[in-house]
């Protein structure tokens, strides 16, 4: 970890968005994670993402639960909304800040032992709800904080750092999420910028639960050989389906996108990203297609990465629950707590 | 894309960009830690090494370290770095013991010195130690040339004049003062070894215009009337003064107009500011003392009536600028402006009407001497040129780069050693780290702004025409300021071999400085690439071999770097380090000129 804070600095050929601010001003604290985690670079990419996409801090609310990742909301974004709950619980607590106020640009961020061990419930009803939430997993394959056992998410055939062998199967949270009935679900690597940012901003555009796997090493526990998430194994074996394009927003209206061959996402901004495919028989709209090719893929060693899959289509979760169309904050008093003699009258229909 | 090539002592070097700037390549990151370390007797040392008068430029120095400065690229202002040269200068113990040692055995050497400014005693300095026997020719009473007669005493005390000149000659230098050389040809035959000219360009350029010779006795050459006030001779002025000249030596002369007497100094421009030679802080003096700076009007004539100058009439100036260049000019009205004196401040040259011309010293078309660049030697071996003599008017610190580059000619000439036979610059690198997350350098960055010099009050300081007007920093000033200083010669040096790509020193950089890329075509190419695009080319890329797992490059833009050290603190494999560079730079005590002798240690 970092001793030393990192200086505000006013540099002359800085750059800003449309709202005049710079990417530093998309920061948050000072990390304690080690030197390396690749979480820190999740941050980073989170950082360029909402700068890059011009979102006011205060429209935002991150969420976490327990753990390395979980630390991750406090370094970025200091001016936006947060809430830092128990293990596993994040998704509850999303669930209930976006049914309290459905127009926040909502980001909970949590890692595999948080959601595919103690919150694997937790996780799979986020993403059966599909309530509209980017939900990063930052996937190591151990147990950090507490020196390094193996997750959830560790291979079967992975070496501790003490040199034992994983015997137990790995919970993959993109084909989990798929089959749970996911509307969006991705793979990335933390040093993977390129691709890493452009899926970030597609989640945060996409309605309803975005999954976004990302394989973070552990640079402390996990990063030797053997592992089969280092720095080193990631770069080897995975393998990209997608690349993202950016459309700026003049361009966009005008443009022309070839279903069969890309997948366009419009942002916040009113610019499109466009996945292209790069395997011709990939198909990330068909929920079979991309189980089977997941697991195709699986077997051979390989970690897919790239937009795997994406119905834009299913319902979120207010549209599900027919609820109403803005932010309850926004909503009278008189009509949002109409009084004891309305509830005695709702009481009385219901007896 | 070719990796940068570190081994080449120059690129550390250049990414110390005051160093790489100033002329005798002081060691300012150097000097600045020792300051903040109270140490400033060492700090004045490390001055001394390549600058030799650190009391003097730490006064009046054109400080082209400054505009250089990577702070003023972080936040707005450079380091202050010549008034904290003052500083150590000002705050200094007795030094004498630490002056190199001057053999009591000469080496049977002597040298002919013309002239006792700046450039003669930096060659003295550094031959004295060597067992030279230096005689200096002065044509006046007292040594330091242009440092004692164009530079106001209320810059530049004549205290601190005297111990810095004083340090050198106290080494043996034979000085003869009052003593002008009126033949080089006679001098030539005196038998010394070799000859060094440094004699300035001690002649004021004239201004030819209607009326000049009617109203001579009130028309002045700006560099003769500084001597003459200097020495005592002048001590009035009229009322009405004008400038004629926007360079250093009108700021010496408006100033200097205001303490014998002038009411009212218009400083004349013919050009718009951004042409001004004068340097922003002397304009700045200069105006805080109302001074009045008109620009836009060209001299047209001297107006004399009845034996007595009345003023001068110029002609009002309009200009077309396009990027910074006048593209065209006309005149868009005549005006009369009352003078009772003219000072003329239009620039000097060279002259050496005693060095006769069928001697073999070659001269140019403009008269001046042939001069090489590196080695300073004229046409006629043996005969050396530095200082303002040697390429005209420049300054203080040049003519001591100029002394230090002779003195190394000399050495070899006079032991017959090819003048050409000089050591390179080297870089030597060494770690900075102390523990895990400890660096033995003040690596936070100080987000403090520059500290204002103090100036005595408007009202005191014209009572006296040697009160110094600047103050020095106080010690909270100097605290202050010397952590402004960002480290550039703590240099981040990369490992490709050790990277595993992980993204902590690109994340970490609060200004963005890093990328890891797959490279691009050409320079220009990736200077667009990278995580901030590097628009300043003036500054280096820092390429690195390919990078173990993906082949890609770590590249580095060295513009806004803080060397703050965090790329380092965050790297969990030290593929990055904070090394110190040091800038070894060759005098004459290091040219071996005997061979089979083993040079001492330590």
């Amino acid at each position: 970890m970092s001793f030393i804070t990192k200086p505000k600095v006013e540099w002359s050929g800085q750059r800003r968005n449309p709202l005049g601010l710079t990417i530093r001003d998309y920061e948050g604290g000072m990390s304690t994670l080690c030197a390396g985690c690749g979480h820190d670079s999740v941050t980073a990419a989170l950082v360029q993402a909402f700068w890059e996409l011009a979102i006011k801090p205060e429209q935002v609310i991150k969420m976490s639960g327990i753990g390395c990742s979980s630390k991750t909301p406090a370094y970025f974004l200091n001016g936006a909304h947060g809430f830092n709950s128990v293990h596993g619980r994040m998704p509850s607590v999303a669930t209930g800040a976006l049914a309290a106020h459905r127009d926040l640009i909502a980001v909970g961020i949590s890692g595999d032992g948080d959601s595919l061990s103690i919150g694997m419930g937790q996780f799979a009803h986020a993403v059966r709800r599909n309530i509209n939430l980017l939900y990063i997993i930052e996937n190591n394959g151990v147990y950090g904080l507490t020196k390094g056992q193996f997750s959830a998410s560790a291979d079967p055939g992975s070496k501790s750092k003490a040199g034992i062998e994983n015997r137990q199967q790995a919970i993959d949270p993109v084909a989990a999420a798929i089959s749970l009935g996911g509307s969006f679900a991705a793979r990335s690597f933390s040093g993977d910028k390129k691709q890493l940012v452009p899926l970030i901003k597609a989640g945060l555009a996409h309605p309803g639960c975005a999954v976004l796997d990302v394989i973070s090493p552990c640079v402390t526990f996990n990063d030797h050989e053997g592992s089969t998430k280092s720095y080193a194994w990631t770069r080897e074996h995975h393998e990209s389906v997608t690349v993202a394009d950016l459309v700026e927003p003049a361009e966009a209206i005008e443009a022309n996108y070839d279903e069969g061959e890309e997948l366009p996402v419009k942002l916040h901004d009113d610019s499109v990203i466009r996945f292209r495919k790069l395997e011709a028989d990939y198909d990330p709209g068909d929920r079979a297609h991309a189980l089977e090719y997941l697991e195709r893929h699986r077997a051979l060693g390989k970690v897919v990465t790239g937009l795997l899959y994406r119905d834009s289509d299913l319902p979120e979760f207010h549209q599900l629950s027919g609820t109403a169309l803005q932010p309850l904050r926004d909503i009278e008093f008189d009509c949002l707590n109409p009084g004891a003699d309305a509830l005695e009258d709702l009481q009385r229909k219901m007896r | 894309m070719k990796p940068t090539e570190t081994g080449d002592s120059e690129y550390f070097h250049r990414v110390v960009d005051c160093q790489w700037a100033c002329p005798a390549h002081t060691d300012i990151p150097e000097y600045i830690r020792l300051i903040a370390q109270g140490r400033f007797t060492d700090a004045y040392m490390v001055n001394r090494e390549s600058n030799i008068f650190p009391g003097i430029l730490g006064r009046v120095c054109d400080r082209p370290c400054e505009p250089a400065c990577r702070r003023a690229r972080v936040d707005e202002k450079p380091v202050a770095i010549c008034r904290l040269k003052r500083v150590a200068a000002d705050h200094k113990d007795d030094i004498r013991e630490r002056l190199p040692k001057v053999p009591e055995k000469k080496n049977g050497k002597r040298i002919a010195l013309v002239g006792a400014g700046c450039a003669s005693l930096a060659v003295c300095n550094d031959l004295m130690p060597l067992g030279y026997e230096c005689t200096i020719f002065e044509r006046l009473s007292v040594p330091g040339g242009l440092m004692r007669y164009n530079i106001p005493a209320f810059r530049l005390p004549a205290e601190v004049l005297d111990e810095e000149i004083g340090y050198i000659i106290d080494m043996g230098v034979d000085l003869r003062l009052n003593a002008p050389v009126a033949s080089m040809k006679a001098l030539l035959d005196e038998g010394y070894d070799a000859v060094f000219v440094g004699s300035g360009a001690p002649k004021g350029k004239e201004l030819n215009l209607p009326g000049r010779e009617e109203g001579d006795a009130r028309i002045h050459i700006g560099i003769e009337w500084l001597e003459s006030v200097a020495f005592g001779h002048t001590k009035g002025i009229g009322e009405k003064v004008l400038i004629i000249g926007v360079g250093n030596t009108a700021m010496d002369c408006c100033r200097t107009s205001l303490r014998v007497g002038a009411e009212s100094v218009k400083v004349m421009a013919r050009k718009p500011r951004q042409f001004f030679k004068a340097s922003d802080w002397e304009l700045e003096d200069a105006e805080e003392e109302q001074v009045e700076i008109i620009i836009n009007h060209s001299p047209k004539e001297f107006v004399v009536e009845d034996g007595q100058l009345k003023g001068m009439v110029f002609e009002v100036m309009e200009y077309d600028i396009e990027d910074g260049r006048i593209t065209d000019s006309r005149v868009v009205e005549e005006t009369f402006i009352e003078a009772d004196d003219v000072i003329l401040a239009i620039g000097q040259e060279t002259a050496f009407p005693w060095i006769e011309r069928d001697i073999g010293i070659e001269f140019n078309e403009w008269d001046e001497p042939v001069v090489d660049r590196e080695t300073y030697q004229s046409t006629l071996s043996g005969v050396f040129f530095g200082g303002d003599a040697a390429f005209g008017p420049e300054n203080i610190i040049w003519a001591v780069e100029h002394g230090h580059q002779a003195a190394i000619s000399i050495h070899n000439f006079v032991h017959d050693k090819p003048v050409t036979e000089r050591l390179p610059r080297t870089v030597k690198l060494s770690t900075r780290k102390m523990g895990i997350h400890e660096w033995s350098y003040s690596n936070d960055f100080d987000p403090a702004a520059r500290r204002q010099m103090e100036h005595v009050p408007l009202a005191e300081r014209f009572r006296e025409i040697d009160t110094e007007v600047e103050l020095g920093f106080t010690a909270e000033q100097t605290a202050c300021e010397v952590e402004r200083c960002l480290n550039c010669d703590i240099q981040t040096v990369f490992f490709d071999k050790l990277c595993i790509e992980c993204d902590a020193c690109i994340d970490i950089c609060p200004t963005q400085c890093l990328t890891i890329t797959p490279g691009a075509d050409n320079e220009d190419a990736l200077r667009q690439e990278l995580t901030a695009p590097a628009e300043n080319t003036d500054q280096p890329l820092y390429i690195s071999e390919q990078l173990e797992q993906t082949g890609r490059l770590m590249v580095k833009d060295e513009n806004v770097c803080l060397h703050c050290g965090l790329c380092a603190e965050r790297c969990p494999t030290a593929a990055w380090d904070m090394q110190k560079s040091f800038v070894d730079i060759p005098y004459a005590r290091d040219h071996d000129v005997m061979p089979c002798r083993q040079r001492k240690t330590g």
